[in-house]
């Protein structure tokens, strides 16, 4: 498969990685829904989403089963991309510029940023937390195996997991769709501009286009 | 059990507003279990069957006189026997009726995310509301007396509903309509800690120095509660807890959490929002393709 388009653009996810990604992300929707519903009243209506309350309950588990599943299929094809390299922490020094769009101050990165890189970490972590929190918390097949002290301890573990991975995907979502303009289409239609990717990620569009310019 | 009038409700599970409160409605009741009155004929575990129509699975005898041999959603109370051998060599049979205590501030409701599944009467009585329920078993993490038992036909949570529906009407719970022994009685709450403390006076007189009405204090007193010939060792009683509460993990997950962490949703998906407005998309120049680095168009005057 051609990583630079015959339109000039480049690929960065083809079609299995898209659909994936949009498997995970639509399962993480409705475990949002459902999972804020039981954790405040205020979310309550979102399980409606789910066909009520008590399909929520239903349903959950068996949906974060799947999600789990699928993100880890996914996570597999990005581990190596997302490892910590030393240039990295010079970018990571450099949060306000990131986030005052002074994109100039940056120094040069490969196919992720920092920001991208963390929160693929922190998802792998949460994905686990709530995997296993949320076995043990199961009705009505697997919670009766736990002890009930035990229990209480998982609600917890599975509700600081969930808050910490909502408020990841706020951000991812926030920077993918409106922040970061021309990122979309790397998840819907597969390519970047050029532009894009010589901008957003050098090293990445070094090695795409082998050498090129700078 | 059927929801009585909905001007009765004083706490309400998975609601954030008041419940109706200009009625005063009825005074506090209570059930008072003497345990030293007890001699373990279980007429309580048949009459609560027979006035609630639960049957549940017929056994195995296990060697002890616990039958069932725990609480179950068909079982709403059970007489636990405890064989304890006394610092003077003596056996002493102590028989606890189990059941849901009936807390003032119960776990269970504000475990449950089910909005109107578990509510608190003004008489004190915590009540299932089992149509609301959506069997998540977030009641049974809640329950500092692990009382709550969901059940394998409909997957939803049931206990003792303190007979809600006689005491509707004025009668008392149906097993304290059938107690030969005047072990069980049942009146206002008031009354129940003044007859409490009176026995617990006759006790300390026949030699129990340490006998003690069990109303903790931890989960704001019970609409239950029990005489105790030992009320230092409340768990030589099948491990009745000396000090209940509701667990402190429990509180985190459904206290102080909630409304920090809905906020802090709710902050950062704003504070995407004002990101945008002040600081603006990062953008790339496509037409700058075939030169150096392009750079970012910067929307923010500074």
């Amino acid at each position: 498969m051609a990583v630079v388009m015959r339109s000039g653009e480049i690929r960065r996810y083809d079609a299995n990685e898209r659909l994936i990604h949009w498997i995970v992300a639509i399962l993480f929707i409705l475990l949002t829904a459902s999972g804020l519903a039981f954790f405040h009243p205020a979310f309550w209506f979102l399980s409606v989403l789910l066909g009520g309350g008590t399909w929520a309950r239903i349903l959950h588990p068996f949906i974060g089963v799947l999600m789990f599943v699928f993100f880890f299929v996914m996570a597999m094809r990005y581990w190596g991309d997302n490892k910590i390299q030393p240039y990295d922490r010079e970018w990571g020094k450099r949060l306000s510029d990131v986030i005052n769009n002074r994109d100039d101050n940056l120094p040069p990165i490969d196919k992720y940023n920092v920001g991208q890189k963390q929160l693929f970490w922190t998802m792998v972590v949460t994905m686990v937390l709530l995997i296993v929190s949320g076995i043990m918390m199961w009705r009505p097949y697997f919670a009766g195996a736990f002890a009930i002290p035990l229990i209480r301890i998982a609600a917890v573990v599975h509700m600081l997991s969930a808050f910490v991975l909502i408020v990841g995907i706020i951000v991812h979502v926030y920077a993918a769709l409106f922040w970061v303009r021309g990122s979309l289409r790397a998840m819907t239609r597969g390519t970047v501009s050029r532009a894009w990717a010589k901008h957003h990620h050098p090293l990445w569009y070094r090695r795409m286009t082998g050498g090129g310019a700078e | 059990m059927p929801s009585m009038q909905s001007l009765d409700i004083q706490l309400r599970s998975a609601t954030t507003t008041a419940s109706p409160q200009v009625r005063t409605a009825g005074e506090p009741v209570a059930k008072l279990i003497d345990i030293s009155k007890c001699i373990g004929c279980k007429a309580c575990q048949v009459a609560c069957m027979q006035w609630n129509d639960l049957r549940d699975d017929i056994g195995t005898t296990v060697g002890v006189y616990d039958n069932p041999i725990d609480l179950t959603d068909q079982s709403w109370t059970v007489m636990r026997f405890a064989e304890v051998v006394r610092d003077d060599g003596a056996m002493e049979w102590l028989i606890r009726k189990d059941g849901c205590m009936h807390c003032e501030d119960p776990g269970c409701l504000k475990a449950c995310p089910a909005p109107g599944a578990i509510v608190k009467y003004a008489n004190g009585i915590v009540d299932f509301i089992s149509e609301n329920c959506i069997g998540c078993g977030y009641c049974i993490a809640g329950c500092p007396f692990n009382i709550p038992r969901i059940s394998k036909k409909d997957n939803k949570a049931y206990k003792c509903s303190l007979c809600s529906d006689r005491v509707a009407v004025g009668w008392a719970p149906a097993c304290v309509k059938t107690c030969p022994t005047g072990a069980l009685q049942f009146g206002s709450k008031v009354d129940m800690v003044a007859r409490g403390e009176k026995r617990v006076r006759d006790l300390n007189e026949r030699g129990f120095q340490k006998a003690a009405l069990y109303n903790p204090k931890g989960v704001g007193g019970t609409h239950v509660m029990y005489v105790l010939q030992h009320g230092d060792r409340p768990e030589l009683y099948n491990n009745l807890p000396s000090n209940p509460t509701i667990s402190p993990w429990v509180s985190l997950w459904k206290g102080i959490a909630k409304p920090l962490m809905a906020l802090a949703l709710g902050v950062a998906a704003l504070g995407a929002f004002f990101h945008y407005i002040t600081r603006g998309p990062k953008e790339v120049d496509e037409s700058a393709d075939s030169g150096g680095r392009p750079a970012t168009r910067h929307d923010r005057e500074v």
